[in-house]
């Protein structure tokens, strides 16, 4: 067990580059989400670290072992990286029996007869697979058949399990529950994990930190909490939760606070930066008031149930979001109040 | 690009595919040296010299005529079966496609055989059933026309599989659009249907006209009799009669076959590119135009043109097999066993050529799968600028006609690099072609197959620690095993009954199944080479029903003859 750690990587195909300049550490025992819009590079990211792919660039280590370098070419191939992957396809053999798929690993490994048995049983019991044990792949329901993937890469007790979109092609119920099923096994086993994703509320719900990526670089590498309440630049700030951003000209830091204009309205914004450009107005930081700092046009309602989400266009032509309990009707005009946004600053 | 996958896949990738283009494309090259290169002036000349000869003049003709009119043949009894068949409610499908396959199965030269068993003085059929001509008239087959027949025959099945898969891919809905706008009966087929099957259409003909010009077996035991000299024949003749002598001089009319079969097969791939461009887009499901009250009279017909190409050829062959001497009525009498009794037990030219084929083409399908497998999974993997030259190039040796796959070998082998030694006259010179000719029946299907493979397969057993060798044991070889199976089957088949080949190959002692049918029936002896054809139908049809019956196992595109 160690930290992974990556040093300028850099990955392109025929030409066009996929990932640039990454340069990161993934804790030991951390759950890590990637979290991007299609083809930002998260599965690419993913693949290298499998060893699926050779980075054009930069470094790989886990720990003190170098697993690829792109600038000497030098590469640990998957088989020798002690690593797990879930595949979005599950990728269960079809001919082989559950219980085969599972003790496969350790077969490779050369383990004993016995002990090939007791951890099997181990691994089925864990993901609750004991009962279809004999049952071929083919058998199973798509949850099942993404226990067995699972429970496959647990069972020669990796370095780091990898998981590529596991539960994309589930149902939402189900998801929720395999959602519960990654996280207890993780705060079980301890297993650093890093898992790509491109839902959002996935991510935040299961990972320690998350990675905001974006046409192949990370915008943001932090916690849920502070990708959502202070984000680093507009790309995070409008992937991440339903933000806004817009200007703010002319601010003003004093020991205890900060002021800025925004949208014709002075307000106080909470920024890390000195000299802030923009704000990230997101629905909770505005309210529905008579009187409030701008005036504003109701534009479409979406019921979310038990709350509405009106989309207003203010008077300068700007879209904002906002949440009410009270229903409104498309072409009303109303006030908004905004308070404490946060303030980032961007080229 | 390279797709990923581990160094040890890159190395072994090289070795398997440095093999696969010594074996199937190193004599093509061998043979392209000898013409163009090697000789320089006197190599000119000789080649004009060659090609200003009479014989060779006619023989080019009588190639020309009996393939582009065999073609036609093939166009006309293909395509209506193909149309029928696609697009209408004909029942028991599956059977007629099945037995429209059976021509192109069975060895030309065992057709050849089985239909001049029905026609002439001498057909036993015939005469057990009274109306044999009298002695002294010609067989009508030993002729221009005899051979156009058989030729059309022989090859319409390859129309049949093209047209067939290029009308299965119209969805449903082009014609439907059609009919909602106003088109009816056969404007729609004229003006729908029609345009968009002339690719497939077009990649058939070139093909079948390739395959027929290439063809030895018919217009050898047909055109030889006659004196009808075509280019397949000559080259025979004249290597049979002189012997390695005249290599420089075959070689120049291998070259004129290979020139002329490669602009065929350009122009099939030319179609077969504008068919891709078609493709694009769902097909939902296919076409099922009912045809109504005329149903069972359409029926009956392809029934009983099935009955007459393929049934009654293979009655003839029967009846000639169990008489004791050629030209006796079957009758209660005189029906005897002798003649299978001699070919299949007594006979030591049989036995050993039993023993050769089987050899042959059991060697053959086990090196193939041995090779292609992980040769197939690796291109697919790690496709390299190399492997994807190597992948257009590989049905060279399956589409050029045999003759000149032949003398290409004959060519390449007969003197070996840096020794003194030589493979021409033994079995083994016979076998290296094989495995080039057949490279592609068993590589295709395994192509398919694997691509249809998903690729995580592989790199699951990688994340958790397969070497290579393990992958392939435990993940990728079971799974395209019966991919594999099916393509071992076919390449067994097709060896199984090969004569091209081994006729210009053969000495004594290295005979084929194909080269003796066609030595004994050359030498009068029609009975026993009956007896010997009727086994290798037998065979054959064994062969083809176990694949028929596993076809429900394997992968889309295994079968050739299930689209």
């Amino acid at each position: 067990m160690a930290n992974i750690a990556l040093s300028s990587v850099g990955k392109t195909f025929s030409g066009a580059p996929a990932l640039q300049d990454i340069t990161t550490c993934f804790e030991d025992g951390e759950f890590i989400a990637l979290l991007g819009p299609s083809g930002c590079g998260k599965t690419t990211l993913l693949r290298l670290l499998a060893g699926f792919e050779m980075p054009s660039a930069g470094e790989i280590r886990i720990g003190d072992r170098q697993l690829a370098n792109g600038d000497t070419g030098m590469m640990v191939p998957s088989e020798d990286r002690n690593m797990g992957f879930v595949f979005q396809s599950y990728a269960l053999w079809p001919h082989m029996t559950v219980r085969r798929n599972v003790s496969y690993p350790l077969e490779i490994r050369r383990f004993s007869k016995a002990e090939i048995a007791a951890q099997t049983d181990v691994a089925l019991e864990a993901t609750g697979l004991s009962a279809y044990a004999d049952r071929m792949p083919s058998e199973l329901s798509g949850g099942q058949r993404q226990r067995v993937a699972l429970a496959r890469c647990l069972v020669s007790d990796p370095d780091a399990v990898l998981l590529d979109e596991p539960l994309a092609n589930l149902d939402v119920a189900l998801r929720a529950t395999l959602q519960t099923v990654f996280t207890d096994f993780h705060k079980r086993t301890r297993a650093t994990m890093v898992y790509v994703t491109h839902d959002q509320a996935e991510a935040m719900a299961m990972a320690d930190r998350i990675a905001v990526m974006d046409r192949g670089q990370i915008q943001q590498f932090d916690t849920p909490q502070n990708l959502y309440e202070r984000p680093k630049n507009r790309f995070v700030a409008e992937f991440v939760g339903r933000g806004t951003v817009v200007p703010v000209r002319s601010v003003e830091t004093s020991d205890v606070a900060a002021h800025g204009h925004v949208l014709g309205a002075r307000v106080e914004v909470q920024s890390n930066h000195e000299r802030p450009s923009h704000v990230c107005l997101r629905p909770e930081n505005l309210t529905i008031t008579e009187t409030g700092d701008l005036r504003a046009r109701v534009a479409r309602v979406t019921y979310l149930g038990g709350k509405y989400l009106l989309e207003t266009v203010a008077e300068c032509g700007t879209r904002l979001m906002a949440e009410t309990r009270a229903k409104f009707d498309v072409g009303m005009q109303l006030g908004l109040t905004i308070t404490t946004p946060w303030a980032f600053y961007e080229e | 690009m390279q797709k990923g996958g581990s160094r040890s896949e890159g190395r072994l990738l090289g070795a398997i595919l440095v093999v696969a283009i010594c074996l199937t494309l190193a004599p093509v090259l061998r043979l392209f040296v000898e013409g163009f290169a090697d000789q320089g002036a006197i190599g000119l000349t000789l080649a004009s010299e060659v090609l200003s000869q009479p014989a060779t003049l006619t023989a080019l003709k009588h190639s020309l005529v009996t393939a582009g009119l065999g073609t036609v043949v093939s166009l006309v009894l293909g395509a209506a079966f193909a149309f029928l068949v696609a697009l209408t409610d004909l029942r028991a499908k599956g059977a007629l496609v099945f037995c429209l396959m059976i021509p192109m199965m069975i060895p030309p030269q065992i057709t050849a055989l089985s239909w001049t068993q029905i026609m002439g003085p001498s057909s036993v059929l015939l005469k057990t059933l009274g109306i044999a001509p009298p002695l002294g008239t010609p067989q009508p087959l030993y002729s221009a026309e005899g051979i156009i027949l058989l030729l059309g025959i022989q090859h319409m099945s390859i129309i049949f599989l093209t047209l067939r898969a290029g009308l299965r891919s119209i969805p449903q809905d082009v014609v439907e659009a059609a009919r909602i706008s106003g088109a009816r009966g056969l404007r729609t087929w004229w003006q729908v249907v029609m345009p968009l099957t002339l690719p497939s259409l077009a990649a058939g003909i070139a093909i079948t006209f390739v395959t027929a010009l290439g063809n030895f077996g018919i217009p050898a035991m047909l055109g030889i009799p006659a004196g009808y000299v075509t280019l397949p024949t000559l080259v025979y003749q004249k290597l049979a009669g002189l012997g390695t002598s005249v290599l420089a001089e075959v070689s120049v009319l291998a070259m004129l076959i290979g020139v002329v079969a490669v602009v065929g097969i350009l122009v099939q791939r030319f179609f077969q590119t504008r068919q891709k461009v078609f493709l694009v887009g769902a097909t939902s499901r296919p076409l099922a135009i009912p045809l109504g009250a005329v149903r069972l009279p359409v029926e009956i017909l392809l029934w009983a043109v099935v009955c007459v190409i393929l049934v009654l050829p293979m009655f003839g062959l029967l009846a000639t097999s169990l008489v004791p001497a050629y030209g006796v009525p079957l009758r209660v009498d005189t029906v005897t066993l002798t003649s299978w009794w001699e070919v299949l037990f007594r006979q030591p030219v049989t036995t050993r050529a039993f023993a050769n084929s089987f050899g042959l083409a059991f060697g053959a399908a086990f090196v193939l799968v041995v090779l292609c497998l992980p040769l197939a999974w690796l291109m697919e993997r790690n496709p390299t600028r190399l492997s994807r030259v190597f992948d257009s190039l590989l049905d060279l040796p399956y589409a050029l006609p045999g003759v000149v796959l032949s003398i290409a070998m004959i060519l390449l082998l007969i003197n070996l690099p840096f020794t003194e030694a030589t493979l021409y006259g033994t079995i083994w010179i016979i076998f290296l072609a094989y495995l080039a000719r057949f490279f592609a029946v068993m590589f295709r299907p395994v192509q398919a197959s694997l691509k249809q493979l998903d690729p995580a397969m592989g790199e699951a057993a990688q994340s958790v620690g397969a070497s290579l060798f393990q992958r392939l044991r435990d993940v990728i070889v079971p799974l395209s095993a019966p991919a594999a199976a099916a393509g071992g089957i076919l390449v067994f088949l097709t060896a199984f009954n090969e004569l091209t080949v081994s006729a210009l190959l053969w000495s004594s002692g290295t005979e084929t199944l194909g080269v003796v049918i066609f030595n004994l029936d050359d030498s009068g002896e029609t009975a026993m080479a009956s007896a010997l054809a009727m086994t290798i139908v037998l065979v054959v049809m064994v062969l083809m029903i176990a694949v028929q019956l596993l076809s429900r196992r394997f992968p889309k595109g295994v079968v050739p003859w299930q689209t």
